[in-house]
């Protein structure tokens, strides 16, 4: 049964809490007595009907306000997939929060009031739906019930939003636009008669087709966690030498008999098995947690990668990336953290801040003295040691990192790796130092 | 007495209060009735169990007796093959605990050859570190916080691993994976950092520890529908069994010495199963004739009462787990 992980975000009031408490409820995913205390409290707020928002709001402090920040994780089925949705508020200050719950997902939902059309927040949303190549956007003009489900309206929503996206889409990314009415249940679940220009699915169709596993095939990668070795206390002599690379595989898949390197060290050799919860398997894929068995006894340990011979990741001393600040403590250039790349970690120094993203506008301001919470800009950073990643829109799972601060140990950043700029060549001799 | 149990490996058979999974009901099952487990849990929680045994010097489990737990334990074991598993398992006995689930519990650490430390409510009670609640609503679930952080302290544990799910209950629904606690095992909603992508950091100062949950993403169902593919025996207590119940606030209480009755409470006998637990105290039953996983497993598909709806000490407060989390509760 594949996993699909959504997420969603959507300014405060455009209905997205109420969007997903529908999916919940129409997917009868929602236990009666979480139903009769919902129906409690909203009697208590003088709603004057099931407020499904209700189900996705959580904290204390938030439950007074009525407004959800923080990431919010919602689980529902249907009799064919398993749903995570990780809900996360729409206010431009969560910039961080976003970025966090789109991490993982395949699906990224935008909410938009029809009323309002596109804002800020959209072009914030999708901004960060772009940076994090999430594969399938599905845009969903709300409330429209209340523009009397017109046609027209949805059309211009629609040819505002791909104004935004089409400057910044990402290759492979799809995008598609539903008129919904959370509301009363219009096109969330079932498409609905007051709809009936729309001949597009619901929006549960949609998710129901969308892709689980991407169908690019991607380098294969493997970040070592641990060295499995029973080693002494054993009788059984199998055993004592057994040696295993323990981790779960990135991207692509290995397979019995794959020639392999291992990095740092550049060692070859290749899989002899591959061990799962004590059964051997032929081959392993993306998302999967093995145990590698190789021909040789190779000097690798953890936070080593192993990939193919033929596709070897380039060692990167330097790192240029896309980095979204998420900590009250700004960043500036020559500041120091720990770089944590999967499993691997070494030090890294900002050696410069090229300039700071306006994520509404797309414009750039150069070479700013720091970047703050919740902005996102592209630095350069210098490493202690190498790391083997892939430029991220090529490979995201080997191509993002968190940085984390070595006093509070909280985790201040993240980063999209980009690709280093060509070196600026010498100038030529001939024209001397001075002019 | 404070006591660390060492099991040597013997050979157990199963113990009578253990129910093991009938295979020639499971293999009778058609598709259609049949769950299926995403199996991308498995390896998530796997992953994640093999950074907490890397990430921290002394990480232990900290086990219950319930499905959650022994489901953790299971996944344990399997991520370190042919290695043993590296947690020892902590269990806070409240002292009310069902008979049942502490026979289960020493059979289980037998067969899988773990380390079980136990650390007693009664004791922190006798050491005048907690005080015993009294009336109708008495339970040790509070004080089983007490305990806790105490045998944290005296283990030097920085990492406990526990089976709790996002699913269940509000104040989850938002923990991370690595839930970092303060000195005083206190839970901050602002300090929590943010988890990108599937990156772990459990980097933490000295004092500090962090509670790591594994199958965060993992529904009730999937929990179940895990246990009957893996066959994974579980306390018998979960299935239909006859036993002394008494009714309370619209649920089903197990009579027992460690609860205190009103006079017009009284128990009468019912064919009962539990579908959480915590002990005697703060679990309601279920009526049920589930005897069977599939059994169970339909019901729970078909479930009126959210899981934690049948928790009693969930009741006493909307914002009771948070309260408790912030207390440095599990």
């Amino acid at each position: 049964m594949d996993i699909i992980r959504i997420a969603t975000a959507g300014s405060v009031d455009d209905g997205k809490s109420t969007l997903i408490g529908r999916l919940l409820y129409e997917t009868n995913s929602v236990p009666k007595d979480r139903l009769e205390a919902i129906d409690a409290a909203s009697k208590r707020r003088g709603v004057g009907f099931l407020d499904l928002s209700l189900l996705t709001d959580g904290l204390i402090a938030e439950r007074e306000q009525g407004i959800t920040i923080d990431v919010a994780h919602v689980y529902f089925n249907t009799p064919s997939r398993k749903y995570i949705i990780a809900d996360t508020p729409g206010h431009f200050e969560y910039t961080r929060n976003m970025v966090t719950g789109a991490s993982r997902a395949s699906v990224s939902i935008i909410l938009i009031d029809a009323r309002n059309g596109v804002v800020e927040q959209t072009a914030r949303h999708y901004f960060i739906s772009a940076l994090l190549c999430v594969p399938e956007v599905i845009v969903c003009v709300n409330k429209m019930d209340l523009v009397g489900y017109a046609q027209a309206r949805f059309d211009d929503v629609v040819a505002d939003f791909k104004r935004i996206a089409d400057r910044i889409r990402p290759e492979g990314q799809t995008i598609r636009y539903l008129p919904v009415a959370s509301l009363h249940g219009d096109n969330v679940t079932r498409r609905s008669g007051q709809l009936s220009w729309y001949h597009g699915p619901a929006l549960l169709e949609l998710l129901e087709q969308a892709e689980a596993h991407h169908p690019r095939q991607f380098s294969a990668r493997l970040g070592v966690q641990t060295v499995i070795r029973p080693r002494a206390g054993h009788n059984d002599s199998a055993l004592h030498d057994y040696r295993g690379y323990a981790g779960r595989i990135s991207s692509g898949s290995f397979a019995v008999g794959d020639e392999i390197v291992a990095l740092p060290s550049a060692e070859h050799s290749h899989i002899v098995a591959i061990d799962k919860f004590g059964q051997q398997h032929e081959r392993a894929e993306a998302g999967e947690s093995i145990t590698l068995r190789l021909a040789d006894n190779i000097d690798i340990s953890r936070g080593g990668l192993i990939s193919h011979t033929a596709d070897v990741p380039a060692p990167c001393k330097e790192v240029r990336a896309h980095v979204c600040w998420l900590d009250h403590q700004v960043l500036t250039p020559g500041k120091t953290h720990v770089l944590q790349h999967g499993v691997n970690r070494v030090r890294a120094k900002t050696i410069a801040i090229h300039g700071v993203i306006n994520v509404v506008t797309q414009d750039i301001t150069h070479s700013p003295p720091q970047l703050k919470l919740n902005e996102i800009g592209t630095a350069t950073f210098k490493l202690s040691a190498p790391i083997f990643a892939d430029t991220y829109s090529v490979n995201p799972a080997n191509g993002a990192f968190i940085l984390i601060d070595e006093w509070t140990n909280n985790t201040v950043g993240v980063g999209f790796i980009e690709p280093m700029p060509p070196p600026i060549p010498p100038a030529d001799e001939a024209f001397g130092s001075g002019v | 007495m404070l006591q660390t149990i060492d099991i040597t490996p013997v050979t157990v058979h199963p113990h009578p209060t253990v129910i093991a999974p009938s295979h020639a009901a499971t293999a009778a099952l058609s598709h259609a009735t049949r769950a299926r487990f995403p199996r991308e849990l498995e390896d998530e929680a796997v992953y994640i169990l093999r950074e907490a045994a890397a990430q921290f010097e002394r990480p232990a489990i900290l086990f219950s007796g319930g499905k959650d737990s022994i489901v953790v334990t299971h996944l344990a074991v399997k991520a370190f093959q042919p290695s043993k598993s590296p947690f020892p398992l902590l269990h806070v006995d409240t002292g009310h605990n069902f008979s049942e689930t502490l026979s289960y519990r020493d059979w289980l650490v037998k067969s899988l050859d773990l380390q079980l430390i136990v650390r007693k409510v009664q004791d922190s009670i006798d050491a005048g570190r907690v005080r015993e609640e009294t009336g109708k609503y008495a339970s040790r679930n509070v004080l089983q916080t007490v305990t806790l952080l105490d045998a944290i302290e005296e283990l030097k544990f920085d990492a406990c691993i526990g089976g709790a799910r996002r699913d269940e209950e509000k104040a989850r629904a938002k923990e991370r994976i690595f839930s970092v606690r303060n000195d005083f095992g206190q839970w901050d909603a602002s300090r929590q950092r943010p988890e990108l992508f599937d990156m772990l950091n459990g980097r933490i100062s000295p004092g500090e520890n962090v509670r790591v949950f594994p199958i965060s993403n993992w529904t009730e169902l999937d929990v179940w529908t895990y246990i009957q593919e893996e066959q994974l025996p579980l306390p018998s207590i979960y299935f239909t069994h006859e036993r002394d119940v008494f009714d309370r606030d619209g649920l089903v209480w197990a009579d027992s010495a460690f609860i205190h009755k009103t006079p017009d409470e009284r128990p009468y006998r019912a064919h009962v199963r539990f579908r959480t637990v915590g002990d005697m105290t703060c679990t309601a039953a279920v009526k049920s004739d589930a005897g069977t996983l599939d059994d169970v497993i339909g019901e729970i598909r078909a479930a009126e009462i959210s899981e934690r709806g049948a928790r009693i000490d969930d009741k006493r407060s909307e914002a009771a787990m948070e309260k408790r989390k912030r207390d440095g509760y599990f």
